[in-house]
């Protein structure tokens, strides 16, 4: 069975971003990147679906970003996986998710797949669409949110993870899964898998070989531009109610409630 | 010339760093006020590999280079010394001698499991009265029917008492040749009756590390636990000691950052006469002083690390670095608490830990003045 889990480089959440007034996109040039923390759940459960399926189960790691993304792909096969692809060309630069969706279709179209696992969502854009856009390019269920994946006989099933409990969805493979972060606790790379990563393969996937068209992908290919963007100001001060007597200061509170039509 | 560390160092350096502040950091207060030996965390090191980072994988080591040692250590220490050293004294006194002395036979034996991370070990060479004048042992080990009897007193020995402890690697006197004392490296498991390990010392520093003193008395061990050739004690323990101070040095800059980054944040933060702290050119060129130390100090670590990987010779490079980032880590711990003030001396901030960490690292594998001795030998004064 062939297992891809789809990741993304991001910046790194601790550092400070700025945006370039020019193309509107993020500056990734000056801050340091990081594999998409969601990302690492489901890469986790790949390891953990290959080791409970056995056999020739295999776990490869897809991912659009630039050259340097090559830093997040040595991360997660240093935690196990077998093998890694990497779609990088200048060109899909601004891709949206339309954009992305389509080359990450295409790619797992060209390296072949029973499942896709991903994360629910990626830290720096927060659009949590791209995997039910693969699915959907490719034909394939798509079982989104899931706080627990199991497999048997070439049929999946998850807990869907809502709001109030869960709801248990189940498809026949190929199919397409995000993972919420509950699911599981990623383990660390290990000194002996950063070693093997070397000989590990990192494939890099160009357009041509895996049928891209120019047109559909980055600025060219994306249904959304940004035309402006504007930083949101620092939130106001609170206000602050200091009484020596506790039943006033409810008072005082539930009044502030009630002008304020919070309750 | 080339300063970029491979993709492998690099990895190294990310792995340890994530480990560090996602397992260890958090806890490194708590363990340093309960003087408390973090035995999960130690094992979950073994578990990565960490514990048998340099040593090759037909050993149970991860085959990584000594640069990428040093950049662990660095890592580790900067988020409690006490762990960094638990590392760096397994791996380079406790590990080290059996990888660079032993038989194929005591390799399989004792450092593959070391390596794996699933005992330590630790090298007991000072005793009461023998500390920078080590060759001074009093510690005899006599060749009794097959095995070797071994009598003394060891102190101040880092790992000896762990629960996850293997055992220990002692320089003894086996014997006078010459008009001097024979000195050879005996291994004693941890279970040898005789052999017993006092309370851990109550520290000012490293309080989170296991430090204590040994007691051999007609401990009795297999004629075949020498370790090298006897008589070849002296020697080997110089060796050791000469790839130690690459790891010390590590600790040391480690910690240096430690106290740099605690204090680039709070002169940030602090605000005084209306303005942050960080404003005031005397605090800035403290940070300034500071960030450049650590700068040379990792550059001369990292190159005594680089040299031995080149198998050049490397004991000048490891103990000027060693000798230098001791001082740093002292000075850089002085600047951080001096940058927060009163807060620095409370025991909340970390800084004041660093304070009190820093000392041993001017004092432990060799002092500074006897670096100043190796160094001053070395450059033929
Ligand atoms: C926390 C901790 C952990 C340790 N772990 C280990 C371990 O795992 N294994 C181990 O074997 N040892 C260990 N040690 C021992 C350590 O290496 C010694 O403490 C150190 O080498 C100094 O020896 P000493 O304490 O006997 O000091 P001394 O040798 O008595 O030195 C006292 C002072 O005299 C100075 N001095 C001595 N001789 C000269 C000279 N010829 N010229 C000028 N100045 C001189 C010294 O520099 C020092 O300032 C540890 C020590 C500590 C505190």
């Amino acid at each position: 069975m062939k297992i891809v889990v789809t990741v993304k480089q991001v910046p790194d959440t601790n550092a400070e971003k700025a945006l370039d007034p020019k193309t509107k996109r993020l500056n990734r040039s000056s801050i340091e990147n990081v594999l998409n923390p969601f990302d690492e759940y489901a890469i986790e459960e790949g390891l953990r679906l290959r080791e409970s399926v056995g056999g020739d189960t295999t776990v490869t790691i897809l991912t659009m970003a630039p050259a340097s993304g090559t830093e997040v792909v040595r991360k997660a096969l240093g935690m196990g996986a077998d093998s890694a692809a990497l779609i990088s060309d200048e060109s899909v630069g601004g891709s949206d998710t339309m954009a992305t969706s389509y080359l990450l279709a295409q790619a797992l179209r060209h390296i072949g797949f029973d499942l896709v696992l991903s994360g629910t969502q990626s830290t720096d854009a927060i659009n949590s669409v791209v995997p039910a856009a693969v699915a959907e390019r490719l034909g394939i269920p798509c079982l989104t949110f899931a706080k627990k994946v199991t497999l048997s006989d070439g049929r999946i099933e998850i807990q869907r993870e809502t709001e109030s409990g869960f709801w248990r969805v189940a498809a026949r493979l190929p199919a397409m899964v995000s993972v919420t972060k509950g699911i599981n606790e990623p383990r660390y790379p290990t000194l002996k898998g950063i070693m093997g990563a070397k000989k590990k393969e990192i494939k890099t996937l160009s357009l041509a070989e895996i049928g891209a068209e120019p047109a559909r992908i980055g600025d060219a290919g994306s249904k959304t531009q940004v035309d402006s963007f504007a930083t949101v100001g620092a939130r106001a001060k609170g206000t602050v109610i200091t009484v020596s007597d506790p039943k006033e200061g409810a008072r005082q509170v539930l009044d502030f409630l009630i002008a304020k039509k919070a309750i | 010339m080339d300063f970029d560390l491979t993709t492998e160092q690099q990895d190294v350096a990310n792995l340890c760093r994530e480990f560090a502040e996602g397992e260890i950091a958090p806890h490194a207060q708590e363990w340093d006020a309960k003087a408390e030996f973090p035995l999960a965390t130690v094992r979950k090191m073994g578990e990565l590999g960490l514990l048998g980072l340099p040593f090759p994988e037909k050993y149970g080591g991860a085959g990584a280079d000594t640069v990428s040692y040093a950049l662990a250590v660095m890592e580790i220490g900067r988020a409690d010394a006490s762990v960094g050293i638990t590392m760096a004294a397994h791996v380079s006194l406790g590990s080290q001698p059996f990888f660079s002395f032993g038989s194929e036979e005591q390799k399989q034996k004792f450092l593959v499991p070391l390596a794996r991370g699933e005992r330590l070990w630790a090298f007991g060479l000072t005793e009461p009265q023998a500390g920078s004048d080590a060759g001074a042992t009093k510690t005899t080990a006599q060749l009794r029917d097959g095995r070797w009897v071994v009598n003394g007193t060891k102190c101040f020995i880092t790992n000896a008492g762990t629960q996850m402890t293997g055992g220990v690697t002692i320089t003894a006197v086996t014997g006078a040749g010459n008009g001097r004392a024979e000195i050879s490296n005996v291994i004693v498991s941890q279970d040898t009756p005789g052999y017993t390990q006092a309370p851990p010392y109550k520290k000012m520093g490293w309080r989170a590390s296991d430090t204590r003193e040994l007691h051999f008395d007609n401990a009795e061990v297999p004629a075949e636990n020498l370790l090298g050739e006897r008589g070849r004690g002296f020697k080997q323990f110089l060796d050791i000691l000469d790839g130690g101070r690459i790891s010390v040095g590590a600790l040391s800059v480690g910690l240096a950052q430690a106290c740099y980054d605690a204090a680039s944040k709070y002169a940030r933060e602090r605000f005084q006469f209306g303005q942050a702290i960080a404003k005031f050119q005397a605090v800035q060129f403290q940070l300034v002083d500071m960030a450049v130390e650590v700068e040379l100090a990792r550059n001369a670590v990292l190159k005594a690390a680089w040299l031995k990987d080149q198998g050049r010779d490397f004991a000048t490079a490891a103990a000027m670095a060693k000798l230098f980032s001791g001082e740093v880590s002292r000075r850089c711990a002085n600047a951080a608490v001096q940058i927060h003030g009163g807060y620095g001396f409370m025991d909340e901030y970390a800084v004041s830990r660093y304070w009190r960490d820093c000392k041993i690292n001017e004092i432990g594998e060799g002092t500074n003045e006897v670096q100043r001795m190796v160094i001053a030998r070395q450059l033929g004064l």
